[in-house]
């Protein structure tokens, strides 16, 4: 997909080793939560935008696939508390609504809380190729046998959705008027049963082909991460960075 | 028409265009209905709370995969997981006109046994995290908990009680597959909200002002609870049966996968009441939200808050015993420990400790008159 074209070009991030990625990644993440300051999240978002553009990702598409999704319904879910938080009054409104300073603060800190945690997540996605992700994860202790799961589960599930789209497309393209609401949930209810039929199918004929090439119930995943001493430069700022940013923020 | 290129796709094609809009506003109103806890609206310390509360669930899941992964389909589990993936992107029409999604955990639970599902469940939910941006890193722990935790062992145990040893076949499977799949989101949005509820009380900066989500539990429990009781709730339960009805007409040895071995092995001693065990240790972890609730119980007074309720005197009999008995634990705390609840958790394990042993003199007393008993 688009990210991995991405993750393959020749920018500042994609040169880091992932396994450092993910924990500088955690480290931002964590000094984010913990900040009782604006100005910290602020300044660490503009770090991430920063990042970002040194890493050849287009700004534009960075900060619309950041803010149009997770962030915006944070924005609907945050808007009462403009008007329902105890404190002193900001504005008056008509209709009697009063926003109050407190409620303000509240709705800038879980936006900008949000937005920075979204950016730093997506700026780990977009510079790592997917499988990379998956091996660098083994540096938390995750189980072999779910980093193995979770490679296949990626696999499968644009495999499922182009089922899923040829399913609905054989049963519309037999239709000559619109369904009406009990047939819809029937075609829902029978592509999901053929789902998962086809997946179970699907599932025993990949463990017979993974048996045939050598595979003997313990998964093994090639680790070939070295840390190199622009990592080492990198990780050290990355601590200064959040550790300065915790306690700035606290 | 030509193929969907990305996920996107999949919804703005079947969407009548002239229903755009109705259908936008609605998207607006689900979306707050989703369960997917994006990073910021916990903070730091919850989100580590959460993370060692679904630990032992992982281990238990993780155990429970390499014992199938021996016997069964390696690829099964990420099968399911891709498969739950995808039921959560089915738009469903409801009565009403609205559409609703499911999270297919319930179904998961059913299929693959509670403990593997979790893994399941977890396994979406990852990759909705790192690669979606559906759900926060840190949150990972408390999203896992409530929708691949508590969400397929609340269906399961449901779905259990109603059809155990109904036949394959049975329409009560349905029932009980469309009860367990309703329940076990209803109980999963009721803990999500109880987590955003929390967080005000406890992390708000000097003046009061809230730093995490910014609403009570008065708030947050049933804008949570109830659009999910109503209509996705609904639609989880809906999915469920569906799908178990279709199991049951065209691949029942799908739904054969979780069942527990119906030769039991009697256990003894700690592995019998494992269930009770487990059981007591949450209710001890979640002992300290008893100190959210303000004042004191009703009836249980002390004599000076007898005064400050405007009783104006204190009963004779009232004053003269209320000193005797001076408790090594007053008011479940610690004094010396001057945290409140640590206090607080540490009189839930004392009093648990000094039951068990009276339970235990009293059955070893008890038991000593009966022959050959465990």
């Amino acid at each position: 997909m688009f990210a991995e074209q991405m993750a393959r070009e020749q920018g500042l991030l994609q040169e880091m080793d992932p396994r450092l990625k993910i924990l500088s990644a955690l480290a931002v993440l964590l000094a984010v939560g913990l900040s009782r300051s604006l100005v910290v999240i602020l300044v660490l978002y503009f770090l991430a935008l920063i990042l970002a553009a040194f890493s050849r990702i287009p700004l534009g598409f960075f900060v619309k696939r950041v803010w149009l999704l997770i962030p915006f319904f944070t924005g609907v879910i945050a808007l009462p508390a403009l008007f329902i938080t105890p404190g002193p009054v900001l504005a008056r409104l008509p209709l009697g609504l009063v926003i109050t300073q407190t409620g303000l603060t509240t709705a800038l800190f879980l936006l900008l809380r949000v937005g920075t945690s979204v950016s730093v997540a997506v700026l780990l996605v977009l510079t790592t190729p997917w499988n990379s992700v998956l091996k660098a994860l083994g540096v938390l202790r995750v189980p072999a046998v779910i980093i193995l799961i979770l490679g296949m589960t990626y696999r499968y599930i644009h495999l499922l959705l182009h089922l899923t789209n040829d399913m609905f497309l054989s049963r519309k393209s037999r239709l000559l008027r619109r369904m009406n609401g009990p047939e819809e949930r029937r075609l829902i209810a029978a592509t999901s049963g053929t789902l998962l039929n086809k997946s179970l199918q699907v599932s025993s004929e990949v463990y017979l082909a993974m048996q045939s090439r050598g595979f003997r119930n313990y998964p093994r995943t090639l680790d070939t991460f070295k840390m190199r001493r622009t990592d080492w430069l990198a990780g050290t700022l990355v601590i200064i960075t959040a550790a300065a940013a915790i306690w700035m923020g606290r | 028409m030509s193929r969907i290129k990305n996920v996107s796709q999949l919804y703005t094609r079947w969407i009548p265009r002239d229903l755009m809009l109705y259908y936008g506003i609605l998207a607006v109103w689900l979306g707050t209905t989703a369960m997917h806890i994006p990073d910021g609206y916990l903070s730091p310390a919850t989100s580590i709370i959460m993370f060692l509360i679904v630990l032992p669930f992982w281990s238990i899941g993780v155990r429970k995969l390499r014992e199938k992964i021996t016997s069964r389909n390696v690829p099964l589990i990420a099968l399911v997981a891709a498969f739950s993936f995808n039921i959560m992107m089915f738009n469903i029409p409801l009565p009403g006109g609205t559409t609703a999604h499911a999270v297919g955990g319930a179904l998961a639970a059913i299929i693959l046994g509670p403990e593997v599902a979790t893994m399941a469940i977890s396994i979406a939910l990852v990759i909705q995290a790192f690669f979606f941006g559906d759900g926060g890193i840190l949150a990972l722990g408390a999203n896992c908990f409530n929708m691949a935790v508590v969400l397929p062992y609340v269906s399961y145990a449901i779905y259990q009680a109603i059809s155990k040893n109904q036949p394959a076949a049975s329409k009560r499977r349905m029932v009980g597959a469309a009860l367990g799949g309703w329940a076990g989101l209803t109980v999963a949005a009721f803990f999500a909200g109880f987590e955003f509820g929390i967080q005000p009380v406890l992390f708000h900066t000097a003046n009061g002002t809230p730093l995490y989500a910014p609403y009570p539990l008065s708030v947050s429990i049933p804008a949570m609870v109830i659009p999910h009781a109503l209509a996705a709730s609904l639609v989880e339960g809906l999915v469920t049966a569906l799908v178990v009805g279709y199991l049951q007409r065209a691949n029942q040895s799908a739904l054969e996968f979780g069942k527990k071995p119906e030769i039991s092995t009697e256990q003894s001693g700690f592995a019998k009441w494992r269930a009770l065990w487990t059981g007591l240790a949450v209710m001890i972890v979640l002992v300290p939200v008893g100190l959210l609730a303000p004042g004191t119980a009703w009836g249980e007074w002390s004599a000076g808050k007898l005064s400050s309720l405007g009783l104006g005197f204190v009963p004779q009999g009232l004053a003269n015993l209320s000193g005797l008995w001076s408790a090594p634990m007053p008011g479940y705390n610690l004094p010396a420990l001057k945290n409140a609840s640590l206090g607080y958790i540490l009189s839930g394990i004392t009093g648990t400790i000094v039951i068990g042993i009276i339970a235990w003199l009293f059955t070893m007393l008890v038991g000593a008159h009966k022959s050959g008993s465990k």
